[in-house]
């Protein structure tokens, strides 16, 4: 037991007392669920139930955030504890990649597979000549039926040469992307202030980065506008349409979750909570942040550029 | 030093439930796991009584079709998601810590939110057997367009789908991050029990599968309640690409339900021959090589729906693969009991039941994998065989097993031998009675997921049928014997339990284990389980 | 519970006892119930039977080396016997031994199935196609070039017999759920290829006697064909669940020698018109 004793100075904190957040997290989850189920059975409690989820979902995120940064201010926390954060964010990160994954597998199989395949490639020439006669395979699509009624695609940039404005506002995929990838630069750039103990700087470039946030979450929405009103690409709009709003959907929420995440980290890093040594609710949102960058990454180039 | 003293002779739990609500403890949460799988096992075994009560002779007698079909993808659901999946995570609760010598799970919180997700979401699936359109009834792999043909059921069931995964993936993480990051000091991750390490490779495969049957389930709802068309040939989806993303979850998730089983009969069949575990090296290996292959094998399971040639060779080719590295494992295991000093207490019975057994249910596997004759077995009884053989005297017994094995540790007290035994006994003769004629069936012709049959399939049927019964029946004696050892009933264990066990929990620690196991990590550099030479 | 139900439960009882004691592999046991594949009655389903035949046989070769090993050791190797534990644990040799021989044994297995499997899917040379399509809960047939079309749904008698408590004895009924009203008809000695497709849900198309099952799938068409040698009548099933009633939508097919079946064909098409409108009438209702 040479070691042993080395090794007990510092604990790992194990909460004794239990705790409820978790069961309000649990009433929360309930809610939203059920409610929206109802809401989709068209029952009108469903709304209500799902706000009230939702809410209550949010009282805990703030009550078991606050509780846990607490805890790590205390000094609780030891290196161990540390490094369990960083493992479990880095595995809670790969799961979403695999959530991700999902739907890039939807579009890719769309396009590799099942579009050729109705338009009678390899042994499926039946398919197309007694189900789909005259189809020819193409991308973008709304398949066979042309679900949802002719539509036309969101470009990844316009063309130059009729003023700025104009170029702009027809460039909104890749603007987000560079919205994003400045926003992944400004995010370091915290991170690098924090490390030199620079903790109002840091919080400045945080702010710059949840704006760029903000600003990504605006021109995103009004994409849709634009896209729903002008280019009949909607949600039906068959198997593009499935793909490209579920997979720039999900991405949406994500960076919605990741810039209410740094506007608490900015909050916390302006009011002194991290530390040049530990910082671990910093380096997780960043982490996340990246994640979410690098999926729109993915995005651009499958969804709008290819 | 002080600062653990003042965590040391800490309050122990408080009384009622909220101590259940609120507790973070790993024990806590392992037995409450356990408990609740427990009673799911009840419900999806009730439902296979249904199931197997219409079935006893030919004609409709009891059940409307649509429920028969209700019942049988109700009872796949409870059984998977609710009995398999949390009892090996109450396992895992359970064991991880004290055997690797950790204060708790990594994030205990965490921990206890993952458990009480699982109460609201069976909740939720089981309310919609009393909803318009009648529960789930498109089979638990959810195959679209029928699946889109469920009632108010539809989103609840993709919730629940979504709770569960939420479940298992917290619960996947904190085992990752309780075995990469909590060992005590000197246990190396090749000194680990295997129980260990087939949970943590278990972990990676949840975190990479969970979330695509997410995904999955999502994309049913958005079809039928949004207007997307990712399974709709006519809006440029396709209905075979759902069982796709079903099976690359699908296939790996069986191994889910597998390799704990592994892990928990590599630890017990060493302690009753009292020799080491042949090959604990070649077992971790195997582990890893039939979980890397497992997420390349999923269109075996679709063979019928028109791959294209190249790509039924392929999954064909890689499906058989999985028999190498599962055979290793069995064959380590002969090797383990090859000049052993057996004796055969009832968790040896059920490890040695789960090896014949289980390998029976891989031999069949094998068959399936074979292409061009899983056009006749495919969605016939011969594939209901198959996966019972792997899942009920495979799994199941292996948690019966893992009970009766660290039962006394748990509560202090020795279970009842002869009992134990005779559930033993009676549950091998019945679960063969019950699944064997099944390949018979199935061979003959007779296709699965249906309420009636007709005359030649009757013999058969009602054979099944009476084992059926009979083993529903035995898990009395299970759950009698359970009880009343949890009650003190029988004599006091030992803190070793069994003569041959080695390992943290047997050799370090009393029974019943205390509370709070390890305040201060152990130093386990001088301890050798196995030699590694 | 109907008395229906108890006496066929006593019948059912009693045969189980006189199989139990003839032994379940006795020639008259085996003539009964049926233990294994068909062999069938197409080159294909005869090749599948043999693969099917020697994937088993492998098995238990292996099961008996692996469980006799285990069950020797049992007996041998306990405590109670006096055995002493041993205290090998690992062997490189041996475990390359036994990585490398189950490989082995998989590619025999594999090369053969292979095989088989790509004359299974090559379609090319049919000599004649029929279009088949699954419907919730019935299957449609369309000789495609002949302009014979018709439903095929369980028979009047079984369906009337299958309903919760009908009373009715089921041995009264032929071929209880599996009989139906129009079967498909094709000659023998013939490529036939299969166009499958479904018009609601996924439905499987399957006759086990020609070692064909194939899903018919909304939207698509998968390819398949077999080459009866025998007259006969051949039944299968529905296997893919398809909702409520995918129990109860048999495939009925009748294989009747070319010069037959050319008659059989020549009949249809003065009727099929009347056939086809008679059936999308009750479609439509
Ligand atoms: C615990 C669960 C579990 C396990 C471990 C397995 C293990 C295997 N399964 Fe199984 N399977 C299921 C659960 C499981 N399966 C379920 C639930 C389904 C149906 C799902 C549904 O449709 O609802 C299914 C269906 C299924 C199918 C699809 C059938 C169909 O629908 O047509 C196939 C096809 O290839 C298959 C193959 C295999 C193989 C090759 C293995 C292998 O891993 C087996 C390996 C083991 C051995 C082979 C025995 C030991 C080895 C030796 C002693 C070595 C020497 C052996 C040889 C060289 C032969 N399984
Ligand atoms: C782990 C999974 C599991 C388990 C345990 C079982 C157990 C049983 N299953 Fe089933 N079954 C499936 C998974 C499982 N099944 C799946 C995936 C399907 C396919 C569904 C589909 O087609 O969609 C299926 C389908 C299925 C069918 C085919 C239905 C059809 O095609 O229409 C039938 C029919 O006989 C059947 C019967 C039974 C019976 C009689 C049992 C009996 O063994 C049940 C008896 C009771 C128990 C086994 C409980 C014992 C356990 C305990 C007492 C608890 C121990 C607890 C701890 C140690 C904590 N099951
Ligand atoms: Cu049609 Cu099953
Ligand atoms: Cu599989």
């Amino acid at each position: 037991m040479a070691h042993s004793a080395e090794n007990n100075q510092d604990i790992y904190y194990v909460p004794h007392e239990g705790s409820l957040w978790p069961a309000i997290a649990i009433v929360g989850m309930f809610g939203t669920t059920v409610g929206a189920s109802m809401m989709m059975n068209e029952s009108s409690l469903g709304a209500p139930l799902m706000y009230a989820g939702i809410a209550v979902l949010l009282f805990m995120f703030y009550g078991w955030i606050k509780q846990v940064a607490g805890e790590s201010m205390s000094g609780l926390y030891n290196k161990r504890m540390d490094l369990s954060f960083r493992w479990s964010m880095g595995w809670f990160i790969f799961s979403e990649v695999m959530f991700f994954a999902a739907f890039f597998g939807a579009l890719w199989y769309a396009r590799a597979i099942s579009i050729p395949f109705i338009g009678g490639e390899g042994n499926n020439l039946a398919t197309n000549l007694f189900l789909w006669d005259g189809w020819e395979a193409h991308w973008p699509t709304n398949g066979p039926a042309e679900w949802g009624g002719i539509f036309q695609t969101v470009a990844p940039w316009g063309e130059w040469g009729h003023g700025f404005k104009e170029w702009f506002n027809h460039s909104l995929p890749l603007v987000n992307t560079m919205i994003l990838l400045t926003s992944g630069v400004t995010l370091e750039w915290a991170h690098h202030r924090l490390l030199q103990g620079k903790n109002g700087r840091a919080a400045i470039m945080l702010g710059v980065t949840s704006a760029l946030g903000v600003w990504f979450l605006y021109l995103q929405a009004s994409e849709y506008a634009h896209a729903y009103a002008d280019l009949n690409l909607t949600l039906e709009s068959g198997i593009y349409g499935s793909t490209f709003y579920m997979l720039t959907g999900f991405h949406g929420m994500h960076v919605t979750l990741g810039t209410i995440m740094l506007i608490v980290i900015t909050i916390r890093t302006a009011m002194g909570h991290f530390s040049k040594e530990q910082h671990f609710g910093f380096e997780g949102v960043a982490w996340y942040w990246h994640f979410v960058d690098v999926v729109w990454l993915g995005l651009f180039i499958f969804v709008y550029i290819l | 030093m002080s600062h653990a003293e003042a965590h040391d002779h800490h309050h122990g739990p408080e009384p009622g439930f909220m101590r259940w609500l609120k507790t973070t403890n790993h024990k806590d949460l392992g037995a409450l796991y356990l408990m609740f799988s427990l009673a799911m096992f009840i419900v999806g075994g009730l439902m296979s009584l249904v199931i197997r009560a219409e079935l006893f002779t030919p004609g409709m007698q009891f059940v409307d079709p649509q429920f028969f079909n209700s019942m049988t993808t109700m009872h796949a659901l409870f059984m998977i998601f609710g009995g398999v999946m949390p009892a090996f995570t109450g396992l895992s609760n359970y064991l991880i810590p004290i055997q690797l010598g950790a204060p708790d799970m990594a994030l205990p919180r965490i921990n206890n939110m993952g458990f009480w997700i699982l109460p609201i979401a069976f909740g939720m699936l089981l309310s919609t057997l009393f909803m318009e359109g009648g529960a789930p009834a498109g089979g638990w792999t959810l195959y679209p367009p029928l699946s889109m043909q469920t009632g108010d059921a539809m989103p609840f069931l993709v919730f629940s789908i979504h709770l569960m995964g939420i479940s298992s993936i917290t619960g996947a993480i904190n085992v990752i991050v309780t075995i990469l990051n909590l060992r005590a000091p000197g246990m190396d991750l090749m000194k680990m029990p295997l129980f260990c390490w087939t949970w943590l490779i278990t972990a990676f495969l949840l975190i990479a599968v969970m979330p695509v049957l997410a995904g999955a389930v999502t994309m049913l709802l958005t079809d039928k309640y949004f207007g997307t068309t990712f399974f709709a040939a006519a809006g440029g989806g396709d209905p075979v690409m759902f069982q796709h993303i079903f099976w690359f979850f699908g296939h790996p998730e069986v191994y889910i339900m597998i390799l704990p089983a592994f892990g928990v009969v590599s630890q017990i069949i060493p302690t009753f021959a009292r020799k080491t575990l042949f090959g604990y090296s070649s077992m971790v290996y195997a582990t890893a090589a039939i979980a890397l292959a497992s997420v390349i094998v999923w269109a075996h399971h679709m063979f019928a729906v028109g791959l294209p040639v190249a790509a039924e060779l392929f999954f064909m080719f890689a499906a058989k693969m999985i028999s190498v590295p599962t055979g290793v494992k069995v064959f380590n295991w002969v090797a383990t009991m090859w000049r052993g000093s057996m004796t055969f207490e009832t968790p040896m019975l059920f490890s040695l039941g789960f090896v014949i057994l289980f390998t029976i249910g891989g031999f069949s596997g094998l068959m399936l994998a074979m292409t061009p004759v899983d056009f006749q077995y495919h969605d016939s009884y011969f594939v209901v065989a198959h996966f019972h053989y792997v899942l009920v005297p495979g799994a199941v017994f292996s948690l019966f097993a893992a009970v009766y094995y660290w039962l006394p540790k748990w509560t202090g007290t020795m279970y009842n031998e002869k009992l134990g035994k005779l559930h033993f006994w009676l549950s091998t003769i019945f679960i063969n009675v019950l699944f064997f004629p099944q390949h018979f069936l199935g061979l003959a012709g007779m296709p699965r997921r249906i309420p009636d049959y007709s005359l030649q399939f009757a013999e058969f049927n009602f054979m099944s049928s009476v084992g059926a019964f009979a083993f529903f029946i035995t898990q009395f004696i299970f759950l009698y014997n359970l009880i009343t050892t949890c009650r003190g009933k029988w004599e006091k264990a030992t803190d070793q339990v069994w003569e041959g066990a080695k390992g943290v929990e047997w050799e370090m620690l009393p029974s019943p284990l205390p509370y709070h196991t390890f305040e201060q990590q152990p130093d386990l550099s001088d301890y050798e389980p196995h030699p590694t030479h | 519970m109907s008395s229906a139900f108890m006496s066929r439960t006593g019948a059912l009882m009693s045969k189980l006892a006189i199989a139990a004691s003839l032994g379940m592999v006795s020639q008259a046991a085996t003539a009964e119930y049926a233990l294994n594949m068909p062999v069938g009655v197409t080159e294909i389903s005869r090749e599948v039977y043999d693969l099917h035949m020697l994937v088993f046989y492998v098995c238990c070769v292996i099961g008996a080396v692996v469980f006799g090993a285990m069950i020797y050791s049992i007996i041998a190797h306990r405590k109670s016997k006096g055995a002493k534990a041993a205290n090998f644990h690992h062997s490189t040799v041996v475990e390359i031994v036994w990585t490398a021989i189950p490989f082995v044994i998989l590619m025999a297995l594999a090369l053969p199935a292979a095989k088989t499997l790509v004359k299974m899917e090559n379609t090319r040379g049919a000599e004649m196609s029929i279009k088949v399509t699954g419907y919730q809960w019935k299957w449609q047939y369309e000789y495609i070039d002949e302009d014979v079309s018709f439903y095929s749904t369980l028979s009047q008698d079984s369906n009337f017999a299958r309903q919760k408590n009908s009373g009715v004895d089921l041995e009264s009924v032929d071929n209880y759920l599996l009989d139906v009203d129009n079967p498909l008809v094709v000659p023998t000695d013939t490529k036939i290829r299969l166009l499958l497709t479904a018009a609601d849900v996924i439905h499987a198309w399957w006759v086990p006697d020609f070692a064909v099952k194939k899903d018919a799938i909304p939207g698509y068409i998968n390819e398949t064909w077999m080459q009866i040698d025998e007259p006969g009548t051949y039944r299968g099933q529905c296997a893919e669940l398809c909702g409520r009633d995918n129990g109860f939508m048999p495939v009925d097919v009748i294989a009747k020698e070319p010069a037959e079946y050319q008659k059989w064909l020549a009949e249809q098409k003065g009727e099929t018109a009347s056939v086809a409108t008679e059936q999308n009438v009750a479609l439509a209702q």
